[in-house]
């Protein structure tokens, strides 16, 4: 059984696969979906009658509602599915889980799962649109997006824009994310963090790599700060929070003594006064709940263009469209 | 075709009896530009500013699945009065299967309660899906069903013009 798709593909796994016109295509298809949110009545119904499964198997909260409100507020149906209190603590496997989801005929699978690779794991073998919602150290395509989206809103354009992510590069999905859809729209990247969470190779991906955190915030237009992922962290990658925050945590004088003010990103959850301060957090160059607020939207573009119908008709349905 | 707005532009303020409540919802894209051009000849005859909104219909639509997304929704876009209580004229360059004024119809009732709804078209092309008629209608035109029709407005294409084309065979 094959499905109609917009010319994406039937999934989004990944901003690696992607092209910067596709990219493009979502940001700018993300700009009139802002609109929606801002609405009385928060509601357009192109996704009337769509079933949509999220199922996440890794705790979270900004991610699985921001989903969820982009699926209702284009009149999706969703269920959401957590690994606690579903057949996942029983044993079931991921595709058996999903199979018998699809034998209730859905559409779309919103996926989190902590192992790197299982969106694309489950896109092969499902018939469903699969969108990954992170994958374990792997991609959080949407989240790259809409940090690419708070970018571009902020510096109208993302080309030879120098944005440095900083902080636990190692474990990040996000830094990914984001480092493949900058590289591909044409802007500068620099990882900055201790040499144990930044990992081997990186420069081969072409991001500059800093140790000092002043030497990132010296060279950036922009940061996009990680948050320390305490809980894949076995021991040994930091001494201590305290001084992890001593040495790399992004910090009001720090900032004051850049060349420049610095747009400030965060993915969220923050540890606040570990990898970055609240006068930052809340500082006036933050954009960080403009980024939770983007995030809707381009979740909302990602699931409108991935449930479109075939590709070699959306060209003609262009020149239908006054009629 | 300039003669057919004005035309159009008068008989709204009078069928709705002056301007009081009167706003126009062009629709995307050329509904848009036929809505700014009907504003600034009402502006000039009443001596007034008409508040102006935009609709895109695209996620409206009944046929997403049929022809596939449109990569770029276009803006719509409520006037800062609101469209609750008011007279809304929708505006659009070309009527046909009727499809398109529906999606708008939903559309403007999800932003809230008009005290009436007209729509305003430069060309009707008959050959009606739904059963809507236009209220303002700048010309009628009998159009066979492989030929399309064409409004062309100085902003997007350098003139105002109706333009009949022989639809290639698909």
């Amino acid at each position: 059984m094959t499905r109609p798709t917009s010319g994406f593909g039937k999934d989004l796994v990944g901003l690696e696969p992607l092209t910067a016109q596709q990219i493009r295509v979502i940001l700018d298809t993300a700009e009139p979906f802002k609109e929606i949110s801002e609405r009385r009545i928060k509601k357009v119904p192109v996704l009337r009658g769509k079933t949509i499964v999220n199922l996440f198997f890794e705790a979270s909260t900004r991610t699985r509602v921001s989903f969820e409100f982009a699926e209702k507020r284009l009149s999706a149906d969703t269920v959401n599915i957590g690994a606690s209190g579903s057949s996942v603590q029983k044993g079931e496997t991921l595709v058996d889980t999903a199979r018998n989801l699809e034998a209730m005929r859905i559409d779309m699978v919103v996926i989190r799962h902590w192992a790197s690779g299982a969106a694309a794991f489950l896109a092969e073998r499902i018939p469903s649109h699969v969108i990954n919602a992170g994958d374990g150290a792997h991609e959080h395509p949407t989240q790259g997006l809409l940090d690419i989206l708070t970018l571009r809103d902020h510096f109208g354009d993302i080309e030879g824009l120098k944005v440095c992510i900083v902080g636990d590069v190692l474990h990040s999905r996000v830094a990914r994310s984001n480092i493949f859809g900058l590289l591909k729209l044409g802007a500068e990247v620099a990882v900055c963090g201790p040499r144990t969470l930044i990992p081997r190779g990186i420069e081969e991906l072409g991001v500059e790599v800093f140790t000092r955190v002043e030497d990132a915030i010296e060279w950036s237009d922009a940061l996009n700060i990680l948050r320390l992922q305490l809980e894949r962290m076995k021991g040994g990658f930091v001494p201590t929070l305290r001084e992890y925050n001593r040495v790399y945590g992004v910090t009001l004088p720090r900032l004051e003594a850049a060349p420049r003010e610095l747009l400030i990103l965060h993915p969220g959850p923050m540890n606040r006064g570990v990898e970055i301060d609240s006068d930052v957090a809340d500082g006036p160059h933050s954009v960080i709940l403009q980024q939770v607020t983007n995030g809707v939207a381009v979740r909302m573009a990602v699931l409108y263009l991935l449930a479109g119908g075939a590709p070699d008709l959306a060209e003609s349905a262009k020149s239908e469209e006054d009629v | 075709m300039r003669r057919a707005v004005d035309r159009m532009s008068r008989e709204i303020v009078e069928r709705l009896g002056g301007t009081d409540q009167l706003v126009l919802m062009g629709i995307q894209r050329r509904g848009v530009h036929l809505a700014e051009m009907i504003a600034a000849a009402i502006g000039e005859a009443e001596d007034v500013s008409v508040p102006r909104g935009t609709l895109d219909i695209t996620l409206y639509r009944d046929d997403l699945m049929a022809v596939g997304p449109k990569p770029v929704v276009g803006e719509s876009k409520l006037p800062p009065e609101g469209v609750d209580e008011r007279a809304v004229v929708i505006v659009d360059d070309v009527l046909y299967t009727g499809r398109t004024a529906r999606a708008a119809l939903n559309e403007l009732m999800d932003w809230g309660r008009p005290a009436r709804i007209l729509l305003c078209v430069l060309v009707d092309r008959g050959s009606r899906e739904l059963p809507i008629q236009p209220d303002i209608v700048g010309r009628e035109l009998s159009v066979l069903g492989h030929q399309r029709i064409d409004v062309h407005v100085p902003e997007l294409d350098g003139e105002l013009a109706v333009v009949l084309e022989e639809r290639e065979a698909t």
